[in-house]
C-alpha cells in the first residue's frame, strides 16, 4: 500500500514544554491508523498541525507526496485533507443541511459569487443531502444544528469533515463524550466511511480503536514508541509500561 | 416572509410619498432632515455588513464615511463637480483605504481589531484636521452640490432627497443579494464559527478582507452624498464618536438584519431631533437643560432595546427571532 500522509521528525514546542518530539509517522491509502497515547502526550497538538492551524517548529509533512508542511489550513483542505474536533464545532444557528452544504460549497468553485442567490445551486444542496443521508441525520436535515441531541451532533462534526470530499479525514477524538450507544454510532459510521478514505483516528475509548484500526501508534510525551498493528499493540511490553493498563489490553 | 415584503414595500411608499406630504403640509424643512437620516442610513447598513453579518466589530466606520466625503469634497472643491466622478471616486478611495486597514487589523481577533480600527480611523481624524489647504480642523465648505447632470437640479432638495432615496436602496437590494449569494454564506459561517469555516475549507482572512472592502466602499458612498448635502466637510464625520454613533444606530436597528442599518439612523437621529428641537413643556421645567443632552434620551431608547428588543426595531417585525441570518 502507498503512504498517504508522511510526518517526519514533526516537533514543536511551547516555551519550555515539549508537545510534539521528534514524531514520524505514515497514515496507508485505505487504512484506519489509530493514534492512542495518555492525557498531555501531544494529540491534539498533532492534529492542529496536521491540519495547519499550528505551524510546526521542525519536521515535514507530506500528503501524496506533496509538501503541505506549509501550507494554509483551507489549502490542505483542498488538497483533501480534512478534520473534526474533539470539541464539537458546527454553525449552531444554521440548519443541518445548509451546515453540509457549506463544506460542499468549500470544495466547489469560487465563493466570491455576491449576486446569484446559493437557493438556486441545487448541487449543493443536493449533495449535502447525500452526506447528511450518509451520517444519519436524513430525518433531521431541516433542523438547526444547535438543536441536536450531542450525538447527532457529532455525527454532523464528522459530515462536515467528509462534505468535504477528502482523501484523509483526522478524527480528533469523535467519541469524546459519548456513552456506550452514542458510541456504537460513530464506529459504525466509521466503519461506512472508511471503504472510501483513509483515516487517522485519534481516539480514547480502546474498544472502539481495536475494533476499527488496521494498525495503531502510540504516542507518549511528545514521541511515537510503537507503531504496529492490534495485536502487536497489545504485545508490546513498552506500551504496557508507559500507557495501557492491564485491563484495557486483556479485552 | 410575505408580511415582510408587505412592510417593506409600505415603507418605500412612504419613502416615496414623504417630500411631497412635507411640501404641501408646508413643512419643506424637514425634507433636508430626511435627506439626511437616508445618507446615515446608508452609512450604517454598510457597518452593518462588517458588523451584523461579518461579525466583525469595527470601531473605526466613521474613517470611510469620512474620507468619501472628504474625497467627494475636494473633488469638488477643485472643480471636479461631476457626482459621476467624484461618488465613484470617492467610494474607490475608501474601498482603497479599507482594504489597507483591513489587511492590517483583520489578522487580529477580539478587542484587539476593536482597538486597532479605532486607532486607525483616528489617525484618519487627525490627517484631516491637519490637512490646512483643505480647512483643516475648521472643515471646508463647498461651492454647490456634485452636479448630476441630465436636468437634474441637486440643489433641489426634492430631487436630492430622491437621489439620496435611490442610493439607499441601491445599497440595499446589493446587500440583499449579497447575503443570499455564496459570498453571503460564507461571512456569515464566519461569522458564525471562524475556526470551523477555515477547517471546511475557506481562506477566512480573504473573504473577511473582501467584506471589509465592500463595506468600506458603500460608506463611502454615504460620506459623498453627506459633503453634497450639506456644502460642508469637517474632521468631526471622522471622529471616533462616529463610529460610535454608527454602530449605535447598528443595535438600535438590528444586527445582521437587512434593514436594520436604516432603522437605527432613523429612530435615533429622529430622536436627537425630538429632544433637541421639541421639548416637552413639563419636563422643562423640571430639568431645563435637558434638550442639549439628547444623548441622555439616546442611552435610554439604547437601555430599552437591549432589554426588550435585543434583535433591534427590526427584530420587532420578525416572529422567527433569531433565526434569520439573511
Amino acid at each position: 500500500m502507498a503512504e498517504l500522509l508522511e510526518i517526519h521528525s514533526l516537533a514543536k514546542r511551547f516555551g519550555g514544554v515539549v508537545a510534539t518530539d521528534d514524531v514520524s509517522l505514515e497514515v496507508r491509502a485505505g487504512e484506519v491508523h489509530a493514534l492512542i497515547g495518555p492525557n498531555g502526550a501531544g494529540k491534539t497538538t498533532l492534529v492542529a498541525q496536521l491540519s495547519g492551524s499550528l505551524a510546526p517548529d521542525a519536521g515535514t509533512i507530506a500528503f501524496e507526496g506533496r509538501d503541505i508542511t506549509r501550507l494554509a489550513q483551507h489549502e490542505r483542505v483542498k488538497a483533501g485533507l480534512a478534520r473534526s474536533f474533539q470539541l464539537t464545532s458546527i454553525f449552531g444557528r444554521l440548519s443541518v443541511l445548509e451546515n453540509l452544504a457549506l463544506a460542499v460549497q468549500a470544495r466547489s468553485g469560487s465563493s466570491l459569487s455576491f449576486w446569484r442567490p446559493v437557493a438556486a445551486e441545487h448541487a449543493l444542496t443536493d449533495a449535502a443531502t447525500d452526506v447528511a443521508g450518509e451520517i444519519g441525520l436524513a430525518e433531521r436535515a431541516q433542523v438547526p444544528a444547535g438543536e441536536l441531541a450531542h450525538g447527532e451532533q457529532r455525527a454532523l462534526e464528522m459530515g462536515l469533515a467528509l462534505a468535504t470530499r477528502p482523501r484523509l479525514l483526522l478524527l480528533d477524538e469523535p467519541m469524546a463524550g459519548m456513552g456506550p450507544e452514542e458510541s456504537q454510532r460513530i464506529v459504525a459510521l466509521i466503519e461506512r466511511v472508511r471503504t472510501g478514505v483513509a483515516v487517522l483516528l485519534i481516539e480514547h475509548d480502546m474498544d472502539a480503536v481495536f475494533r476499527l484500526a488496521d494498525r495503531i501508534s502510540v504516542l507518549v510525551n511528545g514521541r511515537v514508541i510503537a507503531t504496529g498493528a492490534p495485536g502487536e499493540i497489545r504485545a508490546n511490553e513498552e506500551v504496557r509500561k508507559a500507557y495501557l493498563g492491564d485491563e484495557a489490553l486483556s479485552t | 416572509m410575505s408580511a415582510h415584503r408587505i412592510i417593506a414595500f409600505a415603507g418605500l411608499a412612504a419613502a416615496l410619498v414623504l417630500p411631497l406630504a412635507l411640501q404641501a403640509a408646508d413643512q419643506s424643512f424637514y425634507v433636508g432632515f430626511a435627506s439626511r437620516v437616508l445618507i446615515w442610513a446608508i452609512a450604517a447598513s454598510s457597518l452593518n455588513l462588517v458588523l451584523g453579518y461579518g461579525g466583525m466589530i469595527s470601531f473605526g466606520h466613521a474613517a470611510f464615511v469620512g474620507t468619501g466625503a472628504y474625497v467627494s469634497g475636494i473633488l469638488i472643491a477643485e472643480g471636479v463637480t461631476s457626482a459621476w466622478i467624484g461618488w465613484p471616486v470617492a467610494m474607490l478611495a475608501s474601498a482603497v483605504l479599507a482594504l489597507a486597514i483591513g489587511a492590517a487589523s483583520l489578522r487580529t481577533r477580539g478587542v484587539y481589531f476593536i482597538m486597532i480600527t479605532l486607532a486607525f480611523a483616528q489617525m484618519m481624524y487627525y490627517l484631516v484636521n491637519s490637512m490646512k489647504a483643505y480647512g483643516g480642523d475648521e472643515g471646508m465648505n463647498l461651492p454647490a452640490r456634485a452636479v448630476l447632470g441630465f436636468g437634474f437640479d441637486p440643489g433641489n432638495e426634492v430631487t436630492f432627497y430622491y437621489v439620496v432615496l435611490a442610493a439607499l436602496f441601491a445599497v440595499l437590494y446589493a446587500t440583499h443579494r449579497l447575503v443570499h449569494a455564496r459570498f453571503g454564506r460564507v461571512i456569515v459561517a464566519i461569522r458564525e464559527n471562524e475556526s470551523r469555516a477555515e477547517a471546511i475549507g475557506f481562506p477566512v482572512y480573504r473573504y473577511k478582507l473582501v467584506c471589509f472592502v465592500l463595506a468600506g466602499a458603500a460608506g463611502g458612498l454615504a460620506g459623498a452624498l453627506l459633503a453634497s448635502h450639506g456644502k460642508y466637510v469637517n474632521p468631526s464625520v471622522l471622529h471616533w464618536t462616529q463610529s460610535g454613533t454608527l454602530m449605535i444606530m447598528v443595535i438600535l436597528g438590528g444586527v445582521g438584519r437587512l434593514w436594520g442599518g436604516a432603522l437605527g439612523a432613523g429612530v435615533l437621529l429622529v430622536l436627537e431631533h425630538l429632544i433637541a428641537e421639541h421639548p416637552i413643556p413639563w419636563l422643562l421645567t423640571l430639568a431645563p437643560d435637558y434638550p442639549q443632552h439628547a444623548n441622555l434620551g439616546v442611552g435610554l431608547v439604547m437601555l430599552a432595546i437591549v432589554l426588550y428588543a435585543p434583535q433591534g426595531v427590526a427584530g420587532l417585525f420578525s416572529r422567527k427571532t433569531g433565526k434569520e441570518h439573511g
